[in-house]
């Protein structure tokens, strides 16, 4: 319970962790009337030390928790840790398993839009943008079950490869689901994007000036909705990323309109580079056999994906045993949270749930 | 999992020990009490006879003074409260059943045989057996009056609304000024609500619902001048007499449209709902309000929903005027389906708006085209137009 209580012209307010506009996260607002002067985010709920947990399990134990904090993006989130620990214990995917892995990836990265895209239409209480884009997300989530087996966390990308092949008829199923969402997003544009409520209440709202955006470190669709076309599958291509034609869509604004674009321009190039992949797939093993114990060789490695939130870096340490022996993970999560305090000084109370949820921070992810 | 067939048998449950309790309390009222204060009492027989008859039932309720043309009746049953309860619950589900073809879903859908109908029934049934909670440092008188307040606040708008030449509780010469006297008073029952719940959200939510009222209550009464203008009255029988030759939509669109507007925002729906915006406020005001509480304030936003939407059709849409083959209460039911049906449309596919803008658009747009719109009616009434 909060009691009214006023410290000189402001009122103070704890938004969170028990709150419909906040995840599992606190924010401590300081209004001046509506005008919101001070937040200060409180961030560490969930932290469950997915980082530590890694030294006392092998590199294929370590798959499923780790992508436990980002279950609605798990291959996003463990596709640098395969790449990093691929490095180390001295396996390359086939090609058949790399083009697996683009698919499987950018399916996650439409899933998890799709989940941002329906909490940012509530959050304005758009209710008609929460049920269709949550109704939708289910058929790229029956895709993606297709091919690994559960809902959301897959744990399918293994050091050395894939865990299975996609099945037969998973490239008609994929095409019509394509040509169906293609449609929809339409009907998306026409009911929400171009509303001219929505626009209203999203354009020039936390505008993040493109200088802000590079010295505040924020990756991903907030960077490139700065003006920055920056995106790690183009800037240091891994798995394939290379040999696939897709554009970068960028937007000069910065603010909670943009960064919503973005988004939604993301989900026609996910579906590009998916229709390419399956192509461009040929017959062939999806993984490279590993017998015995696996063991890292003694250094380090480093890999960098681009992720549904940003630029996913992990940095893996061995000391030749079967456990890592140290486990970094930098993610995009914690750098938008950053950057949170800083859009929404200033800004109106009313303000508050569209950029937090436009800057699409999930404090599972950053807590680690 | 409990089904609804385990549901209702609870409640039988429960019906059963009411039954067997309350003889000690109603038996001893009726022999000793009643008799003592010398009301006249139906023999055993008469009552009987009255439960199996409803014709025979009839005389009974007029000898004490409540049969259907007594006021009494008139308040609390049609076309007073109950009525206006019932088609609130309507609307409730409604709405849902509207929403959930919007977006692609089904909405409720067991409870009953057909589409969910018993829905607004399980929820109150389930609010009334849920627990009233109260903040410690509540103002608890405040705070447990508000919802009552609410809801006679929005039933004392039914009061001067006919619903048909013979259907109406109370005549006045002014029955047009007086319900929005009435809506004039609910910002404060929202801010006594909003203030004895000692809640941040619910604090600033209160607050926002006055802000709201700045924006939208002198559009509101403007934008009706107009027809007052052009039907030379502020009787509402007047003002439906008056549309005989022509409904006032048709002359005075843009004061409907702003009416329309404005009664949104009285109404606090979407895309006004900021006084109990759920994604900043938890849910405003209401935050603190659980149970029977929560139901109560509920429903007086659905009885003024009903109120206000009758209100336009009697305004603007002709109330009960129609061919004669209907009745005319009948014209006026199926006119209220379609300015309920418009009126609720808006949630499926608008943003809530923020409240800088929110008065932007009242003082700056609304109170302008209201005025715009009073000259089109002094010129519309000058030429002609309607008389």
């Amino acid at each position: 319970m909060e009691v009214v209580e006023r410290q000189g012209d402001y009122l103070t307010m704890s938004v969170g962790p028990q709150h419909p506009g906040s995840g599992h996260m606190r924010l401590i607002v300081t209004v001046d009337g509506d005008i919101i002067v001070k937040v200060k985010p409180d961030p560490g709920y969930v932290h469950r030390g997915a980082e530590k947990m890694c030294e006392v399990r092998t590199y294929i134990q370590n798959i499923p928790h780790l992508e436990r904090p980002v279950i609605i993006d798990s291959c996003g989130i463990l596709f640098a840790y395969v790449l990093a620990a691929e490095e180390l214990i001295g396996v390359q995917p086939p090609p058949r398993a790399q083009y697996i892995r683009i698919i499987m990836a950018e399916l996650n990265r439409i899933i998890s839009h799709m989940y941002w895209l329906s909490i940012y239409g509530i959050f304005m209480g758009h209710s008609t943008m929460f049920m269709w884009p949550m109704g939708d997300r289910e058929l790229f989530i029956d895709l993606a079950a297709s091919i690994g087996g559960t809902r959301v966390t897959f744990s399918y990308f293994i050091p050395g490869g894939v865990r299975n092949d996609i099945p037969p008829g998973f490239k008609e199923k994929a095409l019509k689901t394509f040509d169906y969402f293609v449609k929809r997003l339409k009907e998306y544009e026409k009911i929400y994007f171009n509303n001219p409520l929505v626009l209203k209440r999203t354009q020039g709202v936390g505008v993040f000036k493109r200088e802000d955006a590079i010295s505040l470190g924020v990756t991903g669709p907030n960077l490139r909705a700065s003006g920055v076309a920056s995106d790690t599958r183009k800037d240091e291509p891994y798995s394939m990323y290379d040999t696939i034609d897709f554009d970068i869509p960028t937007y000069r604004e910065g603010d909670s309109y943009s960064r919503a674009w973005v988004r939604l321009e993301e989900m026609r190039e996910s579906m590009k580079i998916i229709r390419q992949a399956i192509d461009k797939m040929e017959a062939g093993p999806v993984k490279q056999p590993m017998r015995g114990q696996i063991k890292g060789k003694v250094g380090e490695a480093f890999a960098r994906t681009e992720a549904a939130r940003g630029t996913m870096f992990y940095h893996i340490v061995s000391d030749g045993g079967k456990f890592p022996y140290r486990v970094k993970i930098s993610v995009p999560s914690f750098r938008n949270l950053i950057a949170m305090s800083h859009l929404l000084e200033g800004n109106r109370l009313a303000d508050m749930p569209v950029i937090y949820w436009g800057l699409d921070y999930w404090p599972v992810e950053a807590d680690r | 999992m409990e089904t609804f067939e385990d549901f209702l048998k609870r409640i039988i449950v429960v019906v059963f020990w009411l039954l067997l309790l309350l003889p000690f309390i109603i038996f001893p009222f009726i022999f000793i009490v009643v008799p003592a204060l010398g009301i006249p009492l139906p023999t055993a027989n008469q009552v009987l006879t009255a439960l199996l008859d409803p014709l025979k039932a009839l005389p009974l309720v007029n000898d004490l003074g409540l049969g259907p043309s007594s006021l009494f009746f008139k308040i609390a049953a049609f076309p007073g409260f109950t009525f206006a309860a019932l088609v609130a619950t309507g609307i409730i589900l409604y709405e849902r059943k509207l929403m959930a073809k919007v977006q692609v879903r089904v909405g409720p859908l067991y409870a009953g045989r057909f589409e969910g109908i018993l829905q607004p029934i399980a929820d109150l049934v389930k609010l009334l057996f849920k627990e009233l909670l109260v903040p410690a440092k509540a103002d608890k008188t405040f705070f447990f009056i508000a919802p009552s307040l609410s809801l006679a606040l929005a039933t004392a708008l039914l009061a001067v609304i006919p619903l048909a030449p013979d259907i109406f509780i109370a005549r006045s010469e002014v029955s047009l000024l007086i319900p929005f006297a009435i809506i004039g008073l609910t910002p404060l029952v929202i801010l006594i609500a909003a203030w004895a719940s000692s809640n941040k959200f619910a604090f600033i939510g209160g607050l926002r619902a006055l802000h709201q009222l700045i924006a939208y209550e002198i559009p509101m009464m403007l934008s009706l001048v107009g027809v007052v203008i052009l039907s030379g009255s502020l009787d509402l029988f007047g003002i439906v007499e008056a549309q005989r030759g022509l409904w006032f939509i048709l002359p005075q669109l843009l004061g409907a449209s702003i009416f329309y507007v404005t009664m949104l925002s009285e109404l606090e729906r979407i895309p006004f709902d900021l006084p109990e915006a759920d994604t900043e406020l938890v849910a405003g005001w209401l935050t603190e309000y659980s149970g029977m509480h929560f139901g109560l304030l509920q429903l007086a936003t659905y009885v003024k929903f009903y109120a206000l939407a009758v209100l336009f059709t009697l305004i603007f849409l002709g109330g009960w005027i129609g061919p004669a083959f209907l009745p005319p209460f009948a014209w006026l039911l199926i006119k209220l389906f379609f300015v309920i049906t418009f009126m609720l449309l808006p949630r499926a596919f608008m943003p809530r708006v923020r409240m800088d803008q929110l008065i932007r658009l009242g003082w700056v747009w609304l109170i302008m085209l209201a005025f715009v719109n009073l000259f089109i009616a002094l010129v519309q009434a000058s030429i002609g137009v309607i008389l």
